[in-house]
C-alpha cells in the first residue's frame, strides 16, 4: 500500500497539511553527509550518501581526513627510518606491515634473511592475521548493532596477543620490529611457550565465538544478501584479501607469490560463494582457522640459528640503484611497497599499495539500492583502517 | 529450529557473566590506578640517557655526543649541542660530551631507532608511563638533567639486556686497558733499550740536503 492509496484527510485538518508537504517534497532526493566523526565509520571516514526514501542512490567516499604525507616522508628519512613510520600505517597490524617493507628493502638490496627470522615472522604474521580478523568480527557485529558483546569478548583475546607482541618488541602495536636481514629480538624460549599457549587456546575461543554468532538468526537475517560483490567486479577493481576471496576468487598471495616459508606450510583457502557481508564474516573465521593450522606448523618447525644475517648493515644503508616492489598477504590485502632507489640513504621514490584503500574504492557499488543502515556493516564489512586509507 | 542459534549464543553469554565471577581466567581487567600489570621487560616509551655514577650523573654520562642518535631520529626530536672541552669516559679516555641534550617527547615516537644505532650505549628506553602534564610544550621538552638516570635505574628495568651491556663494556674496557698496558709496557722497553745502550757511537748525521726527497704524494 503506498502513501496515494490512501483517502485524502479532511481540508483543514492537520493530517492534510502533512499529507501536503508529503507531495511537495515525493521524489526528491536527500544528500546526507555521514561522518567524519560518525563512530560507524571507523575512523575520520566521510560518505556522502543521496537518498531516495532511505535508498541509497549515490555513494561519494570522501578521504584524506588523516593525510599524514607518509610517503614524501620516506622519501626524507633513511631506509631504517620508515620502518616506524609504517607501523602507523594499519595500526591494527603492524607486524604485517613491517614484514612487506623489509621484504621490499630486502629485495632492493639483495639482503639474505635467516631461516629462523623467515619463522618468526610468519608466526608473528599469522598472530596478527588472528587479531585483525577477530576485532574485524568485533567491529561488524558492532556495526550490525549488537552493541558491546562480541567487540569485548573479540577484544579480550586481541590483548592476549597484544601482550605476546609487547614482551617481543617492546610495543603493543607500534612493534617496529623487523630489521633488513632478519628481527630485530630472538624471541626466548619463554615467548615461543606462550605463543604455543595462545595457539592452543585460540580455537576455543573460536569454537565460542562462532556458537555465539554463526548460527545466530538475526545476523544471518542482518547481513546475508546485503553488499553483494561479483567475482568480475572484484577482480576490475583491484580487490585483494579475504574481500575477493569471500566472493570465490582464489587468490592469495601466501600461495599465489609462495613468499618466505608460506610453501612449507599445508593449508588452505577458503573461499566464499556469494561474496555478501555474512560471507565476508565467514571467510574471516574460517582464515583464522587455517592460521591456527600455519601457527601450529611454524612454531613446530622453528629451527635454531641466528634471528639476524650477521652481514646486515644497520647504520649507513645504500642500496645501489634500482627499483623493487615488496608484497605480502596482508590481514587486509595485498600490501605492497614499491621502493625506488638512486644510490643514497633514502629512497628516491616510495609508494605504498594500501588494501583499505583499495578496497573501498568499490563502496559505491555495493551499497547501490541498499538502506543506510546496509551501508554501514557494508562499510564494516571491508575492514578498513584510516591510517591506511589516508596514509 | 528457528532460534536455535540465538539460544545457544545466550548460553555462552550466560556461561561469561557467571564464570566471570568464580574464574580468574575470566575475569581480565584490573583496578588501575590502584593494582598495576607487571611491565615485561621489552617494554619501551621513552629515551633516557645512562650515567654511570647516580651521586654524579652529569659527570658520568656515557654520551660521547657523537650525534648519531640526532641524525638517525626519524621524527627528529633530538637536538645536541657539543662541549668545548674534554672529560675522560668510562675507559679514561678524553671524549666530548653533551653540553646541550634535549629530547621533545610530544615529538618522540618511542622507535627505539636511537638506541639501536648508538655505539655507546649512552642511550636506551624508559618505562615510565604516567607522564600527563598540564604543560604543552616546556614540560614535554626534556634536557639532558631530566634525561640523565643511573645505571642501577637501567638495571631495574630492563636487568637481563643491562646485563648484557655492563658485560660487553668490561669487556670493551679491559681490552682497551691492556692495549694501554701493551703499549705502555713496549714504550718502557724501548726507553730501557735505549737506556741501556747510552755509550753507543751515534752514527754520523747525513746532511739534510743529501737526504733523498719522497715522492710527491699528490
Amino acid at each position: 500500500m503506498s502513501v496515494s492509496d490512501l483517502s485524502a484527510p479532511p481540508a483543514g485538518s492537520p493530517g492534510s497539511r502533512v499529507r501536503e508537504v508529503h507531495d511537495s517534497f515525493h521524489g526528491d532526493l536527500l544528500e546526507v553527509s555521514m561522518g567524519p566523526h560518525h563512530p560507524s565509520t571507523h575512523g575520520v571516514f566521510r560518505m556522502i550518501v543521496t537518498l531516495d526514501g532511505e535508498t541509497i542512490v549515490k555513494l561519494k567516499p570522501v578521504f584524506g581526513y588523516l593525510h599524514r604525507n607518509h610517503e614524501k616522508l620516506g622519501e626524507n628519512v633513511t631506509y631504517l627510518g620508515s620502518m616506524p613510520y609504517t607501523d602507523r600505517l594499519d595500526y591494527l597490524s603492524s607486524m604485517t606491515n613491517n614484514w612487506a617493507y623489509a621484504l621490499a628493502v630486502e629485495k632492493l638490496a639483495g639482503q639474505a634473511v635467516p631461516e629462523r627470522a623467515e619463522y618468526v615472522r610468519v608466526i608473528l604474521a599469522e598472530l596478527t592475521r588472528l587479531l585483525n580478523h577477530t576485532c574485524l568480527a568485533g567491529f561488524l557485529m558492532q556495526d550490525c548493532g549488537c552493541s558491546g558483546t562480541p567487540l569485548m569478548y573479540a577484544f579480550r583475546e586481541r590483548e592476549y596477543i597484544l601482550d605476546l607482541f609487547e614482551s617481543l618488541s617492546g610495543s603493543r602495536m607500534m612493534c617496529n620490529y623487523q630489521r633488513f636481514g632478519g628481527c630485530r629480538v630472538d624471541p626466548s624460549a619463554d615467548w615461543l611457550a606462550g605463543a604455543q599457549k595462545l595457539t592452543d587456546r585460540y580455537g576455543v575461543f573460536l569454537d565460542e565465538f562462532e556458537t555465539l554468532l554463526t548460527g545466530n538468526e538475526i545476523i544471518m537475517a542482518r547481513t546475508q544478501g546485503v553488499g553483494k560483490l561479483p567475482p568480475a567486479l572484484a577482480i576490475g577493481a583491484g580487490v585483494t584479501g579475504p574481500m575477493l576471496r569471500a566472493s570465490g576468487v582464489n587468490y592469495d598471495l601466501r600461495k599465489v607469490d609462495a613468499y618466505g616459508v608460506y610453501p612449507r606450510f599445508d593449508f588452505r583457502v577458503p573461499l566464499g560463494d556469494h561474496g555478501d557481508v555474512y560471507d565476508r564474516y565467514m571467510i574471516r573465521v574460517l582464515e583464522m582457522r587455517e592460521s591456527i593450522k600455519i601457527l601450529q606448523q611454524a612454531l613446530a618447525g622453528l629451527p635454531g640459528g641466528p634471528i639476524m644475517d650477521p652481514k646486515a648493515k644497520l647504520r649507513s644503508f645504500r642500496p645501489k640503484a634500482g627499483e623493487a616492489y615488496g608484497r605480502i598477504e596482508g590481514p587486509k590485502g595485498e600490501i605492497g611497497f614499491y621502493l625506488l632507489s638512486d644510490g643514497s640513504p633514502n629512497p628516491y621514490r616510495y609508494r605504498i599499495r594500501p588494501p583499505s584503500f583499495i578496497n573501498l574504492t568499490i563502496l559505491e557499488d555495493m551499497c547501490l539500492g541498499h538502506t543506510v543502515a546496509d551501508a554501514v556493516i557494508i562499510l564494516g564489512s571491508v575492514d578498513i583502517v584510516l591510517g591506511e586509507v589516508d596514509r | 529450529m528457528l532460534g536455535t542459534g540465538l539460544l545457544q549464543g545466550l548460553g555462552v553469554t550466560a556461561k561469561n557473566f557467571v564464570g566471570s565471577f568464580h574464574d580468574p581466567a575470566r575475569l581480565t581487567t584490573i583496578e588501575y590506578p590502584e593494582v598495576k600489570t607487571k611491565l615485561p621487560e621489552a617494554y619501551r616509551n621513552f629515551p633516557f640517557l645512562v650515567a654511570e655514577n647516580a651521586t654524579d650523573p652529569m659527570g658520568t654520562l656515557r654520551c660521547v655526543a657523537c650525534q648519531i642518535c640526532e641524525k638517525e631520529c626519524p621524527p627528529q626530536c633530538i637536538y645536541i649541542e657539543k662541549s668545548k672541552d674534554k672529560k675522560p669516559d668510562a675507559t679514561g679516555k678524553p671524549q666530548l660530551f653533551p653540553a646541550i641534550f634535549a629530547i621533545d617527547t610530544s615529538v618522540c615516537m618511542s622507535c627505539q631507532i636511537c638506541v639501536e644505532v648508538c655505539p655507546f650505549d649512552a642511550i636506551k628506553m624508559d618505562q615510565v608511563y604516567e607522564i600527563a602534564t598540564t604543560d604543552r610544550f616546556s614540560a614535554l621538552l626534556l634536557n639532558r638533567e631530566q634525561l640523565a638516570k643511573s645505571n642501577a635505574y637501567y638495571h631495574g628495568i630492563h636487568p637481563t639486556e643491562a646485563a648484557e651491556v655492563d658485560a660487553r663494556l668490561a669487556a670493551e674496557r679491559k681490552a682497551a686497558e691492556e692495549k694501554a698496558a701493551a703499549a705502555a709496557a713496549a714504550k718502557a722497553a724501548a726507553a730501557a733499550a735505549k737506556a741501556a745502550a747510552p755509550a753507543a757511537p751515534k752514527p754520523p748525521a747525513a746532511p739534510s740536503a743529501e737526504a733523498p726527497k719522497p715522492p710527491p704524494t699528490s
